[in-house]
C-alpha cells in the first residue's frame, strides 16, 4: 500500500508541475500579449508611451527572462501570495478565500444530489432492464445529457423571475453569515450542474450494475435463496459503487469546468465567474492562479479517490 | 478467348460492385433495424445540415439585420422565433448559427481524433520511454477540468473562429490517446499481430495496416459522442464571451447576450438556442450510442 501511496502520489506532483508549466506556456509564451488590455493596441482604455510600458513591464517582473519569471510565479504560489489582480488590485489570494467557499459549496451538493437521485435510477433501471419503466428512464437520462447546464440555469433563473419575480442574491453571502440566504444563492446553480452530473452517474450506475447482476456470486446468492433486496444491497451495490465513485471523480472535470459557465448564468459571485471574467478581461494573474486552483482540486480529488479504491479493493494495488 | 477473359473479368468487376452497393443498402437497413432512433437522429442531423450548408435559400432574414422597430418581439407571424435585442431575427440567427456550430464542432472533432488516432497507436506500439512521456503528457492535458484549458488559451489568444477551433481541438485529444491506446495495447498481443512480426512486417505498416483498422470501431463511437461534446464546449466558450465575438451568430453567443438583459430575460432568447443545442447534442449522443450498438455490443463496458 506504501508503495502505491507513493507511486500514485509522485505522478500526482509530476501532472501538477507539467500543469504550472502548460499555463506558464499559454500566458507567457504564446503570442498573445497579457498587457495589451492595459496599453491598449490602439483601442484601450490608456494609452501609454514606451518607456510607461517598460516601467509597468518593470513592476510586474514581465521583464525578467522567462524561467526566473516562472519561479517568482511558483515562489508567490507557494507563499501563498498570489498577485494582484489587473483591474481592481485585490489580491487574489483574499478572492480565493472569499469566493472560495461558496464555489466549493456548489460542488460539494451538485455531487451530493447527483448521487441521490443519479444511483437509485441507474439501480432501478438495470434491475428492471429493457421494461418500459427502464426505457423511460433511460430517455430522461440521455434527454439530460444533452442539455449544458447552464442554460438549465439560464431558464431556473428565467423561471424565477418571470414567474415569482426573485432572483438569487448576487452579493457572497456565506454561510456561516446568514445559512438561508446562502442556501438560497448556492441551490440554484447546484441544482442546475447535479443534474447533468446525476444523468451521467445514473447511466454509469445501470451498465456497472447490469454487469455485476452477470458475476457467479450473484447467482450463487439468488440460488441459496436469498431475497431480491438482500442481494442488490449486500452483493450488487457494494460491488457497483467503485467504478460509479472513480467516475464521480472524473466527471467532476466536467463539474467544475462547467460550473464556470453556471456560474455565469446566475451571476453568481463564485470563482468561476471570476476566472470567466479574469479570461474575458486577459487578467493573466487572475487567470493563472485560479486555473492552476482548479486543476489541482481536480488532480487532488482524484487521488484521494484512487487511493481510497485501492484501500477498499485491494487487487489494485497490485497492477 | 481472350475476348471472352476480359468480357468475364468486367462482367465480375460489375457484380463485385454491386454487390458493395447492395452492401451499403443492407448495412443501413441492419443500422435501421438494431437502432430505428439512431436512424432518426441521423436524419435529424442530416435536415440540420441541409440547413446549414444552404442557409442563405433557408434563413427568411440576413442574421446581421437589425431592425430598430421591432426590438425584442416576442414570436410573431413575422419573425417566427421574435427578435434579439437589436431587432435581429432569431430564427435567421438560429440558421447561420448551425452553419458556424456545426463547422466548428466538426473541424475540431476531426482534427482531435485524428491526432489522437495517430498518436495512441504510436505510443501503444512503441510502448517504452516514448509511451511514458506520452502517458504523462495526456495526464496533463486531462487535469484541466472541462472547457478550463480552453479558457486559458482562449485568454491567452484572444477569441475568433481560427482559435476556438484550436481550443476546442486540444479539448478531445488526451481522452482519444487513452481510449486508442487501450484498444492498441490488447490488439498489439494478438496471433496475427505477432505473425506479421514474424515474417518481417516493418513495424510501420503493421500499425498503418493491422492495428489501426481495429481501432475504426471505437473511434466512429467515440467521434460521434465528441461532436455532442464540441457543440457543448463551443456553446458554452461562446456563452462566456470567449468564443465567436458578436455579431457572428453562433449558438453560444446568441445566449451570451442574455448576461446583460439579465434583469428582464425574454423567454424565447433562452428557450429557442438552448433547445436548438440540446436536441443537437441529443442526437450526436444517440448516433453514437446506435453505433456502438450496431459495431459491437463488447464495446459497450470499454467506452463508458
Amino acid at each position: 500500500m506504501l508503495k502505491y501511496l507513493l507511486r500514485r502520489l509522485l505522478l500526482a506532483i509530476l501532472t501538477i508541475f507539467g500543469v504550472t508549466v502548460v499555463i506558464f506556456i499559454a500566458m507567457r509564451v504564446l503570442p498573445g500579449d497579457p498587457l495589451a488590455m492595459i496599453y491598449g493596441e490602439g483601442q484601450g482604455i490608456y494609452v501609454l508611451t514606451d518607456a510607461e510600458v517598460a516601467a509597468v513591464k518593470a513592476t510586474l517582473g514581465l521583464d525578467k527572462p522567462l524561467y526566473q519569471q516562472y519561479l517568482g510565479w511558483m515562489r508567490d504560489v507557494f507563499s501563498g501570495e498570489m498577485g494582484y489582480s489587473f483591474w481592481s488590485d485585490v489580491p487574489i489570494r483574499d478572492t480565493i478565500l472569499r469566493r472560495g467557499p461558496i464555489t466549493a459549496q456548489i460542488a460539494l451538493i451538485a455531487i451530493l444530489l447527483a448521487w441521490l437521485i443519479g444511483v437509485p435510477i441507474g439501480v432501478i433501471s438495470a434491475i428492471r432492464r429493457e421494461s418500459w419503466l427502464d426505457y423511460g428512464l433511460r430517455l430522461v437520462v440521455t434527454m439530460f445529457m444533452a442539455i449544458p447546464s447552464f442554460w438549465l440555469g439560464l431558464t431556473m433563473i428565467l423561471f424565477t423571475v418571470l414567474v415569482f419575480n426573485w432572483r438569487p442574491s448576487i452579493t457572497i453571502v456565506q454561510l456561516w453569515e446568514d445559512p438561508a440566504r446562502n442556501l438560497s444563492m448556492v441551490m440554484g446553480p447546484s441544482v442546475a450542474v447535479g443534474v447533468g452530473l446525476a444523468a451521467i452517474i445514473a447511466r454509469m450506475t445501470r451498465t456497472t450494475v447490469l454487469e455485476v447482476l452477470r458475476e457467479d456470486y450473484v447467482r450463487t446468492a439468488k440460488a441459496k435463496g436469498l431475497h431480491q433486496q438482500m442481494i442488490i444491497i449486500r452483493h450488487v451495490l457494494r460491488n457497483a459503487m467503485l467504478p460509479v465513485l472513480t467516475v464521480s471523480g472524473l466527471s467532476l472535470a466536467g463539474l467544475l469546468g462547467g460550473a464556470v459557465a453556471v456560474e455565469r448564468a446566475f451571476g453568481f459571485p463564485g470563482l468561476g465567474s471570476a476566472l470567466a471574467q479574469g479570461a474575458v478581461e486577459r487578467d493573466w494573474m487572475m487567470v493563472q492562479n485560479l486555473t492552476l486552483l482548479f486543476a489541482v482540486t481536480f488532480v487532488f480529488i482524484n487521488l484521494v479517490i484512487d487511493l481510497l479504491y485501492a484501500w477498499v479493493d485491494p487487487r489494485i494495488r497490485y497492477e | 478467348m481472350s475476348i471472352s477473359g476480359a468480357a468475364t473479368l468486367k462482367q465480375k468487376a460489375v457484380a463485385v460492385r454491386l454487390e458493395s452497393a447492395e452492401g451499403l443498402l443492407a448495412k443501413v437497413r441492419r443500422f435501421t433495424k438494431t437502432s430505428p432512433i439512431g436512424a432518426l437522429a441521423a436524419v435529424v442531423l442530416l435536415l440540420l445540415l441541409l440547413v446549414a450548408i444552404f442557409a442563405d435559400q433557408v434563413a427568411p432574414y440576413f442574421p446581421l439585420e437589425a431592425d430598430f422597430r421591432a426590438l425584442r418581439q416576442p414570436p410573431t407571424t413575422a419573425h417566427w422565433l421574435g427578435t434579439d435585442n437589436l431587432g435581429r431575427d432569431v430564427l435567421s440567427r438560429l440558421i447561420y448559427g448551425a452553419r458556424l456550430s456545426l463547422f466548428v464542432a466538426g473541424v475540431s472533432t476531426i482534427i482531435s481524433k485524428v491526432i489522437g488516432i495517430a498518436w495512441g497507436v504510436l505510443t501503444g506500439y512503441i510502448g517504452g520511454t516514448f509511451d511514458l512521456i506520452s502517458q504523462r503528457i495526456v495526464d496533463v492535458l486531462l487535469a484541466f477540468p472541462g472547457i478550463i484549458l480552453s479558457m486559458l488559451l482562449l485568454a491567452a489568444l484572444g477569441g475568433g473562429l481560427g482559435t476556438v477551433i484550436l481550443a476546442i481541438t486540444i479539448l478531445g485529444v488526451a481522452g482519444t490517446v487513452r481510449v486508442i491506446r487501450a484498444v492498441v495495447l490488447t490488439v498489439k498481443e494478438m496471433a496475427y499481430v505477432e505473425a506479421a512480426r514474424s515474417i518481417g512486417v516493418p513495424g510501420f505498416r503493421i500499425m498503418l495496416r493491422h492495428i489501426a483498422p481495429q481501432c475504426i470501431a471505437p473511434a466512429l463511437v467515440i467521434f460521434s459522442a465528441s461532436l455532442g461534446s464540441a457543440i457543448f464546449a463551443e456553446a458554452a466558450l461562446s456563452f462566456l464571451g470567449l468564443g465567436i465575438p458578436q455579431p457572428t451568430p453562433s449558438w453560444g453567443n446568441m445566449l451570451g447576450g442574455i448576461l446583460a438583459d439579465q434583469f428582464r430575460p425574454k423567454w424565447w432568447l433562452v428557450v429557442f438556442p438552448g433547445v436548438t443545442i440540446s436536441l443537437t447534442v441529443l442526437a450526436f449522443n444517440l448516433i453514437g450510442d446506435a453505433l456502438r450498438d450496431y459495431l459491437d455490443p463488447k464495446l459497450r463496458g470499454r467506452l463508458e
